[in-house]
């Protein structure tokens, strides 16, 4: 598999090569401006991230015209199996020998801390927009990341915050257990406490590779708390509120979906997921620009973008426009106009990206509507609030990154001073 | 506390079911053609698919697709034993293991590629829909059900196997085929039968786990190991031994997953290894 994968890489790379061939001039490296977008192909994640990802940064270089300072761009993918390991052997390719630019997506936050530094020792941007741990702008951070769609934070804070307040205070957390889950579970059960709720217990599980969350369910409910919260995602949340809703258990207790992506909603059927709140950062049928947008995205894949997918679109536009203003692909340059240049999209309205490389923007608390109320295909949410971008994400100076200009110190941030 | 034990209990006897009956269609295989069918995870997911795209596309619902859906893909597995697995007969059976791994990657991966991979809901049947409340548990209904067809399918399946004069003929098949054709049994047509009724199993086994889990391409090969590691501790090609071991290890996971969660999803794997050192063999198995 991973010599297929390899062969698979080098295949795509071959006209990268032939243009490497005449050495880097002028003020884009090596005559192109390439674009790696390294997610889960084949897996767990491939409905909400995967071949739609890199449609999704496709459309982004059409957009822009295909080239960037005269310089034509590239966008090419790679499948890493959620394996951290595999991950970082494709960047590390990708960047020696392939003259990619930016890495994209990455979903699950295992394979993201993994291919961060990979990245970021050699000075290539990564611009995350599956995986949510908080770490990737805190004490993981690095100068050359951007942490673009949602991270766990913005998860708990949104929909956690919102349960507690409608009198959800008692809680207990069925917990996929890798990085994403834990981080996950703390993170939302810090925002219970701190309103005043109870954490009764938590049970993890194995992920990938659990199908039967009965189990977990029968704890979750002998624990008498009021809010269930499932802090996984894709199939293991599928599964876990199919069940949730066999075994009776939504009668008396209320589940609190923390990573719910539509393309969930869309395979569990409203009839199963009516009722639930969740925390989106795109929703395609919020405005105009949303609509357009991602009426083209579902012409070319026949799904709706989850917002891992709109986010991909949005990031790499948002990169290439940084290009441009730039006039360099130098990750440096890049990365101050990133900073420096507003999101100003179909996907967030003057969003921002801080020194700690996430990017804040609006976030939607949304309910996910009853059979009856939605009107068409893909008609499944009610957006229940706009969390404004300074409440969404976690502030700079709470997020303890090393490689903020703040907190700069060589000894700290690994990549300074290089 | 007690009513924890009996709640975790009773979703292991459930499970229990779902092992019996794939780990009986591996048995069974294996007994009389020597074949570890490795595609039995993607077989057992066909048939959850079958009975889904029957009902999105056709409209024909549960109980039919009960009958219809195992019998399509019992089918395929008579095609896969005629054009495949017949030419590997008298070879090594890791040429077969091999074989049936291919082809189920095949088979999910066509799956994959055709709906994706988050999988689609089936509804659990109206007469089924509902549970009863124990008092220590909520037992859905359909769980219950789930309980009771497999113990008849398990029931009725060893019967025929050891009680009655075909299934004479398989066992005697899997004792000496060669003596058994010298008595002018047709084995050759006793094989592609075998093959095709114990996929025929993995998919019914597909269709009653459809309305529990999401129905998606890659359901099976979760299972699937759980389901061997069953097999191999209760003796490899032992209807027995698979029916027992398959409501056992549903028993101890259950019980595991009450004392210490975490080494619910190994505990199987343990036993295993355990039994292959006490008795090679397996527990019902005997050495040939």
């Amino acid at each position: 598999m991973h010599r297929w994968i390899a062969s698979a890489v080098l295949a795509l790379s071959l006209g990268g090569r032939a243009l490497a061939a005449d050495a880097a001039k002028g003020k884009v490296s090596d005559d192109v401006v390439k674009i790696g977008v390294l997610t889960d192909m084949t897996g767990y994640y491939s409905d909400l991230s995967g071949p739609g990802s890199l449609e999704a940064a496709k459309m982004a270089a059409e957009d822009f015209g295909g080239k960037v300072l005269g310089k034509p761009i590239e966008v090419v993918g790679a499948d890493h199996q959620l394996k951290a390991e595999v991950a970082s052997t494709v960047a590390r390719k990708w960047v020696d020998e392939e003259h990619v630019d930016a890495i994209v997506d990455l979903v699950s936050s295992s394979t993201a801390l993994a291919v961060m530094p990979v990245a970021a020792q050699k000075k290539r941007i990564t611009l995350l927009s599956g995986p949510g741990t908080t770490a990737i702008t805190g004490e993981k951070c690095t100068p050359y990341t951007v942490h673009y769609t949602y991270n766990n934070w913005a998860l708990a804070h949104g929909t956690g915050g919102a349960v507690v307040r409608q009198g959800g205070d008692t809680w207990y957390f069925i917990t996929a257990d890798y990085v994403f889950g834990k981080s996950l579970e703390a993170d939302t059960a810090a925002v219970v406490k701190a309103a005043g709720g109870k954490v009764l217990g938590d049970a993890l599980h194995p992920s990938p590779g659990t199908t039967d969350f009965s189990s977990y369910l029968l704890q979750a409910q002998a624990s008498g708390a009021k809010i269930i919260g499932l802090a996984n995602a894709g199939q293991d949340t599928i599964n876990s509120i199919k069940q949730a809703n066999e075994f009776g258990i939504t009668k008396k207790q209320n589940l609190a979906g923390l990573l719910v992506f539509i393309s969930d909603v869309h395979s569990l059927g409203l009839a199963t997921a009516k009722g639930m709140y969740l925390t989106t950062a795109f929703y395609w049928d919020r405005d105009d620009a949303s609509r357009k947008w991602a009426k083209r995205f579902y012409d070319r894949t026949k799904r709706m973008p989850t917002m891992v997918q709109a986010g991909v679109a949005s990031a790499v536009g948002h990169y290439l426009r940084a290009v441009q203003a730039a006039g360099t692909d130098d990750a440096d340059a890049v990365m101050a106009k990133m900073r420096e240049m507003p999101v100003n999209d179909f996907f967030a309205q003057d969003g921002r990206i801080g020194p700690d490389g996430l990017h804040r923007h609006a976030m939607y608390l949304v309910q996910v509507k009853a059979p009856d109320e939605s009107k068409a295909p893909w008609d499944y949410y009610k957006i229940v609030k706009t969390i404004p971008a300074a409440e969404a994400f976690p502030p700079v100076d709470e997020q303890r990154c090393p490689c903020t200009p703040a907190y700069a110190d060589a000894t700290k941030c690994p990549y300074l001073g290089k | 506390m007690i009513q924890a034990i009996f709640g975790q209990l009773l979703l292991g006897l459930i499970n229990g079911s779902f092992y019996a009956l794939l780990s009986l269609g591996l048995a069974i295989i294996f007994g009389l053609l020597d074949v570890v069918n490795f595609a039995h995870g993607a077989q057992y997911m066909m048939g959850a698919f079958l009975a889904w795209m029957g009902l999105q596309y056709l409209g024909v619902g549960y109980w039919w697709a009960l009958f219809l859906a195992p019998a399509a893909v019992g089918l395929t597995g008579i095609l896969i034993e005629r054009l495949f697995l017949r030419r590997l007969q008298g070879l090594d059976p890791l040429y077969g293991l091999l074989l049936t791994f291919g082809l189920a990657l095949i088979i999910e991966g066509a799956f994959h590629r055709a709906y994706g991979n988050s999988g689609n809901g089936y509804p659990v049947p109206a007469a089924l829909a509902g549970g009863f409340d124990l008092g220590f548990v909520y037992l859905p209904r359909y769980r219950a059900w789930v309980v009771l067809v497999s113990g008849m399918v398990c029931f009725v399946s060893w019967f025929v196997i050891e009680r009655t004069r075909l299934g004479a003929y398989l066992r005697a098949g899997t004792e000496n085929r060669r003596l058994l054709q010298a008595f002018g049994i047709n084995v050759p047509l006793m094989f592609t039968i075998t093959y095709g009724f114990g996929v025929a199993l993995a998919a019914f086994a597909g269709v009653m786990a459809a309305p529990i889990y999401q129905v998606s391409p890659h359901m099976g090969s979760s299972l699937i190991m759980v389901v061997f590691a069953v097999v191999v501790i209760g003796g490899m090609g032992s209807i027995m031994g698979a029916i027992v071991t398959g409501v056992g290890i549903g028993l101890v996971e259950g019980f595991t997953k009450f004392l210490y969660p975490p080494a619910a999803s190994v505990v199987v794997f343990v036993i295993m290894a355990l039994v292959l050192l006490v008795r090679p063999a397996g527990l019902f198995g005997r050495l040939r």
